[in-house]
């Protein structure tokens, strides 16, 4: 499903990721780990489209389509969707009002018809009730004035209703307590299908205690430097990323 | 400049929709001014005496008076011997039905969507069409009479109601109060008169739409509102003007009186040719607004949203004399290009228990200059006075500027004034957070700017509210590379 071959992304003209190759198949879960100013969010920015990040090198292919060719609103289209590590505030929009935009956004970019506004809500309700999510949510502005926890929760509504083809979570359990770390792995779990894969970039093991990936890769310096299932994270919590940055010197 | 700092300058580069002119015969003055031509104006419109010595003396003042230089704004001086003082259109101006009325105006009144036909009237808008110098219609003037509301047009009021006239004209706005105002006072053409009598709440929203179409007049028309004890009235302005490359001078007068009990809500979507991308051209917009709150427990409102004009010079004010009267102020400036805007509000408290709440939004585009500036001023006698103020500017690109000028002047312990200002940008944090949901950069764009600007929308009357809102898309559209 998505394809990343040799990926080099410059910021501000200082190389940050210099040569990532990432296979995720359908309905896989990804986690990516490394110390910080390794590239982890780098990656998930790349793959999103943000501007500041330069692609000098490689290639991103997403369901057979050149990612690299399109644009942030095109990504989102085809399925991408990231979830914020600090999610923005936009103040006097509400969020229904922007959730509306959002689902209709996408559903005319995929020649469907839009949702009537009895439709939306209906559909909404459900989204919020499944996440255990209160519908005053929906009446404020969004995000303005939310705690870090509604954010973070904000956002697995918007991916709840927008069901991509691949979540990414851009150090979503960043500042969470642990309460809030469950309601994000709750959303995570309830979405996990055959056909949606997750690529989960976190600093931490401990929300891999509750969303248990199928795959971790460890970034450092720019470079996945190692591979391997849930055991790697366990391993990477007791140990920390010392052993890792020695092998990567001395690989 | 980033890619996206570029695109944003696209978004907020797009050509002005309204500039066609029209080809109506006009019957106009010579060129300049004197008090010939400020007679041959007051005859013209067959005014009683006491007009004539009212414009003459405000002339007189005029010529004793000096152009405002504080505002922060900055153009050529202009030459008023170089203005055409009066021009209506030459076919008869006063229509009984709509068939009468010269069929180029009437397209003219379409291309603008002035809502002159059945349907628009049965929407329940009384319209009082400005153009140039002369109402040309007005609707649902019967209906209204029967409640004993008078909406007309200024040069009928003068005619049909000269005690009115003569009571309030320049009560709130003396003919000597400024530059603009002193040559307004001596020229104006025409405008609109509203008479709302006690206890009446007026039914519909009353509307008037300015328009400047014949090249090198200038617009001076003054308006006068007048709510009676337990009145209502919300009053609606739109105004449009064609390209041209010269500059074009409008300088209004508007004066509310609103007595014990009344409302008054004034809203206005300005829409005047700003210029072209190099800055050639547009309308100087010198108006003077002011509202005085009468009576006891009267209310005034003035919304405005401000998209047009070369450069604004406004400052629609509140004079709270009435004890517990209250004061309101909710404006959105848009600038862009070369658009230099220094506008805000006055709010006078002499009465006790006044309360006034300002909300400014400004929007800087381009090269654009954006000024709030406003006065608060709490009198000796105006105990538990209570203001709010809150200034936010929102700038669009790296190249506009946004400024601040809040004065206070207090002279009562009692009172309580709070300000609130912020600056902020279009951040691209926030373009890239919408389109990662899929929005398109122009619909991400439009959703922020009506984020930004809703506690003002949310004060204009709904049919002006959507208005207002496409008027803003269209000023910040443009071709997304």
């Amino acid at each position: 499903m998505l394809h990343i071959k040799d990926l080099r992304v410059s910021v501000e003209d200082k190389e940050i990721l210099k040569g990532v190759n990432l296979d995720i198949n359908p309905g896989e879960v990804h986690a990516i780990m490394g110390p910080n100013g390794s590239g982890k969010s780098t990656l998930a920015n790349a793959i999103a489209g943000r501007e500041e990040y330069q692609i000098t090198q490689g290639s991103i292919t997403f369901d057979g389509q050149d990612l690299l060719d399109m644009e942030v609103d095109e990504r989102a289209h085809a399925g991408v969707f990231m979830a914020f590590q600090y999610p923005i505030e936009i103040p006097g929009v509400s969020n229904a009002t922007f959730l509306k935009s959002a689902i209709n956004a996408l559903r005319e970019a995929r020649g469907q018809e839009e949702l009537s506004p009895v439709e939306l809500l209906k559909l909404l309700r459900e989204k919020a009730r499944m996440l255990g999510i209160d519908e005053s949510f929906l009446k404020r502005s969004l995000n303005e004035g939310f705690s870090g926890g509604e954010k973070k929760r904000n956002e697995m509504l918007q991916m709840a209703l927008l069901e991509p083809k691949l979540g990414i979570l851009d150090e979503t359990d960043s500042g969470l307590d642990i309460d809030a770390l469950r309601i994000v792995a709750d959303a995570v779990n309830q979405l996990r299908g055959p056909e949606r894969s997750f690529l989960i970039v976190t600093h931490y093991q401990r929300l891999l205690n509750y969303i248990v990936p199928d795959y971790v890769h460890v970034i450092y310096d720019g470079r996945i430097v190692k591979s391997g299932d849930k055991e790697l994270a366990i391993q990477l919590e007791e140990q920390g990323y010392d052993w890792i940055k020695a092998e990567a010197v001395a690989g | 400049m980033s890619d996206s700092m570029q695109t944003l300058e696209k978004h907020t580069s797009s050509e002005y929709k309204y500039g066609f002119t029209s080809d109506i015969e006009t019957d106009a003055f010579p060129k300049g001014l004197n008090e010939e031509v400020v007679r041959m104006i007051s005859a013209r419109k067959n005014e009683p005496e006491f007009m004539t010595e009212w414009r003459l003396k405000a002339y007189r003042n005029w010529l004793t008076m000096k152009e405002p230089k504080w505002p922060n704004v900055h153009y050529e001086p202009i030459d008023y011997q170089d203005i055409i003082y009066y021009a209506a259109p030459k076919k008869k101006p006063k229509y009984e039905s709509l068939d009468e009325v010269d069929p180029e105006l009437l397209r003219t009144f379409d291309r603008l969507g002035i809502p002159l036909e059945e349907q628009k009237v049965l929407a329940g808008v009384a319209v009082d069409a400005v153009l140039d110098s002369v109402s040309v219609k007005t609707t649902y003037k019967e209906k209204l009479a029967e409640l004993g509301i008078i909406f007309c047009s200024f040069s009928e009021a003068v005619q049909d109601h000269p005690e009115l006239v003569k009571k309030y004209l320049g009560s709130v706005v003396p003919y000597n109060d400024n530059y603009f105002a002193a040559l307004n006072s001596a020229v104006f053409s025409d405008g609109s008169f509203v008479y709302i009598p006690k206890g009446v709440r007026c039914p519909m929203e009353l509307s008037t739409y300015f328009r400047i179409n014949f090249a090198n007049t200038g617009q001076f028309e003054r308006t006068l509102i007048i709510a009676e004890e337990g009145s209502y009235v919300s009053y609606l302005e739109g105004c449009t003007a064609p390209m041209r490359d010269e500059n074009q001078l409008h300088a209004a007068v508007v004066e509310l009186v609103a007595l014990d009990d009344a409302q008054i809500k004034y809203s206005t979507v300005q829409n005047w040719y700003p210029g072209d991308a190099e800055g050639k051209g547009g309308i100087y917009n010198f108006v003077t607004k002011r509202g005085l709150c009468k009576g006891r427990n009267s209310k005034i409102s003035w919304t405005q949203v401000e998209t047009g004009s070369a450069i604004t010079w406004k400052y629609p004010s509140c004079v709270l004399k009435g004890d517990n009267s209250i004061g309101e102020f909710y404006s959105v400036a848009v600038t862009n290009n070369y658009q230099q805007a220094d506008t805000g509000t006055k709010m006078v408290h002499l009465g006790k228990n006044t309360r006034s709440t300002i909300i400014s939004k400004g929007i800087s585009a381009g090269r654009s200059d954006n000024s709030y500036r406003g006065l608060v001023k709490i009198g000796k006698r105006a105990e538990n006075a209570h203001n709010f103020s809150q200034c936010d500017s929102l700038l669009m690109g790296d190249r506009c500027g946004a400024h601040t000028f809040p004065y206070l002047e207090i002279e009562n312990q009692t009172a309580k004034v709070e300000h609130e200002a912020t600056t902020s940008k279009i951040g691209e944090d926030q373009l890239f957070y919408l389109q990662q949901r899929g929005l398109s950069e122009e619909d991400a764009i439009n959703m922020i700017v009506n984020g930004y600007c809703k506690e003002v929308f949310n004060e204009l009357p709904m049919e002006f509210a959507s208005e207002a809102q496409k008027l803003l898309a269209i000023s910040l559209e443009g071709s997304v590379g």
